[in-house]
């Protein structure tokens, strides 16, 4: 059910990723061949990163630097989903990733419908497929989708004819966020290969952290995770510990802040669902402000230029404080912006990729 | 030509080194003329193969005038009209514009003219950018075939062709070497 895509094999993907490289060097290189970049490419659906190879994450960071380009021209539209249905069908509360969505797909000349349903008023299983039924009979040709349930998108992903796109399931995956957070990550730092990432806070609820922990290491960063136990994922600890000795380490845990920020070059803080307090996961708020809260004399034990990232929404004075997340570290506001030209990436590319089935 | 290889070997020679930059010369020239000199011209280079043609009439008009001309690339993929229908379109690239182009003499340089589809994505795309005096369509190849009521300002050869065959322009920046060839084999 995860596998929803065809791969390339490893020796495609190994051209694949030469063929990506060369191509930025457009006055040297041969020219890429066109069959060849689509069979990096070849999805219908975005549900998650964690099948998503190097080649096809650098296309799509490539694709997001051309949509950038478009967003700073004097008209900031282009008609490449001109006659193209976007149903944006959140069941859960947002505000930046369900406008960041509908501006996009508008960017891209589509037309957009959104679709709110509140939690409650909706059951899941059936009523949801037959929403999904009918958005495909009234022709939504991309249907994003947010979800309080794990898994919710594959579910609809194999009764639609159109493409679904994740913005967010549960705990599991939010792969647009993840996507935007490498594309701002390599526009600072060139790649992330090697660069240490700390991820702080929240794991265990985090379909940010998950997502990330995907494309981070794929690219060859050294991530790690910090936060209280009882908030760490259980699954991604016992995969840890399984881990074959003679692979790279590339994702640790850290219970302790100063050693997990030690030598850092990116912290990513996570929101802290304040709910976590009464389900008994944390003794008290100010106890975990106290032990792992983002705070200016923490950041100095990072690398000098550190990099400082928030998903949003942000509790400041929770798990970051104020004087962080403002600071010349921060490129949280960044981060919103190349969302949007993330999200126009991954519309085009699975607009394109999935015309050939 | 020791690199041409597959298909390209039962190609015939159209214009070879030489006469590619005879070609481009005189081209260069007739800007100039059209245009009384070239303080206000704008090359821009339709991705991927207009680009190089570009600067080399920019080099070209700048060693006659003496004067350095701006040139830019424009990627028009996102501006297609058959983006449904020609098969994934997944590489496309930023367009760079050395300078406003709003009241200058932009011209747009491809390598080949044929459908006529590609120069019209591209006239879209120029004129989300701003709006210049006048836009000039320069290639190096008219093969014939518009399906659109355009035509190219400066022309380096025009070839008549039938729809089965391909027109390969190699351009040294891309390929090592320089040469048009026309081959008998539609293009994969």
């Amino acid at each position: 059910m995860k596998r929803t895509t065809l791969y390339p094999s490893p020796a495609e993907q190994a051209q694949g990723i030469k063929a990506t490289n060369t191509a930025s060097s457009p006055h040297q290189a041969p020219m890429p061949d066109r069959t060849h970049i689509q069979s990096i490419f070849q999805r219908r659906h975005l549900l998650d990163l964690d099948d998503f190879s190097a080649a096809e994450l650098r296309l799509l960071l490539e694709i997001t630097q051309t949509m950038k380009e478009v967003l700073a021209r004097p008209v900031r539209k282009v008609p490449a989903l001109q006659g193209s249905t976007v149903v944006n069908l959140f069941y859960e509360n947002s505000t930046r990733t369900r406008i960041s969505f509908e501006l996009a797909a508008k960017n891209l000349s589509a037309d957009v419908v959104n679709v709110t349903a509140s939690g409650s008023s909706v059951t899941k299983g059936e009523s949801l497929i037959d929403t999904v039924r009918t958005l495909q009979a009234l022709g939504a040709d991309f249907v994003i989708m947010r979800h309080s349930q794990s898994g919710a998108p594959y579910l609809v992903a194999q009764q639609i004819r159109g493409s679904v796109i994740n913005a967010g399931d549960g705990w599991h995956a939010h792969p647009t966020q993840a996507l935007l957070d490498l594309f701002t990550l390599e526009e600072h730092l060139g790649s992330v290969e090697g660069r240490k990432i700390v991820i702080l806070g929240d794991i265990l609820h985090s379909r940010v952290a998950r997502s990330n922990i995907w494309s981070l290491t794929t690219l060859g960063a050294e991530v790690v995770l910090c936060g209280p136990p009882t908030l760490m994922p259980p699954s991604v600890l016992e995969s840890i510990a399984s881990a074959d000795d003679a692979t790279p380490r590339r994702l640790r845990v850290e219970y302790q802040i100063e050693r997990a920020l030690e030598g850092a070059d990116v912290v990513m803080a996570l929101r802290l669902q304040k709910e976590r307090q009464d389900a008994g996961l944390l003794p008290s708020l100010r106890e975990y402000i106290a032990r792992f809260g983002l705070t200016p004399q923490r950041l100095a034990s990072a690398n000098p230029n550190a990099l400082v990232m928030h998903p949003g929404p942000m509790n400041e004075g929770v798990e970051i404080a104020h004087e962080v997340a403002y600071s010349d570290a921060s490129v949280i506001e960044e981060q919103v912006t190349n969302g949007l030209a993330v999200r126009m990436a991954v519309l085009y590319a699975l607009s394109q990729a999935r015309q050939r089935a | 030509m020791s690199q041409i290889t597959g298909h390209e070997e039962e190609a015939r020679t159209i214009l070879n080194e030489e006469e590619m930059r005879r070609a481009i010369s005189r081209m260069a020239h007739e800007m100039l003329e059209r245009n009384a000199g070239a303080t206000e011209i704008v090359l821009v280079g339709i991705r991927s193969r207009g680009v190089p043609l570009a600067q080399r009439l920019a080099a070209k008009i700048g060693a006659l005038e003496h004067i350095s001309v701006p040139v830019g690339q424009l990627d028009a993929t996102l501006y297609r009209d058959d983006l449904r229908s020609r098969g994934a379109q997944l590489k496309v690239h930023p367009t760079e514009l050395p300078a406003d182009i709003t009241d200058r003499v932009v011209v747009l340089v491809d390598d080949v003219l044929y459908t006529g589809r590609t120069a019209r994505a591209a006239l879209d795309a120029l004129l989300d950018h701003g709006r210049p005096r006048k836009v000039q369509l320069a290639v190096l190849i008219d093969r014939g075939h518009r399906e659109l009521p355009l035509r190219a300002d400066y022309v380096g050869k025009n070839v008549p062709t039938a729809r089965e065959e391909s027109i390969l322009v190699r351009l040294a920046e891309h390929d090592g070497f320089d040469a048009v060839l026309l081959s008998r084999q539609p293009t994969a």
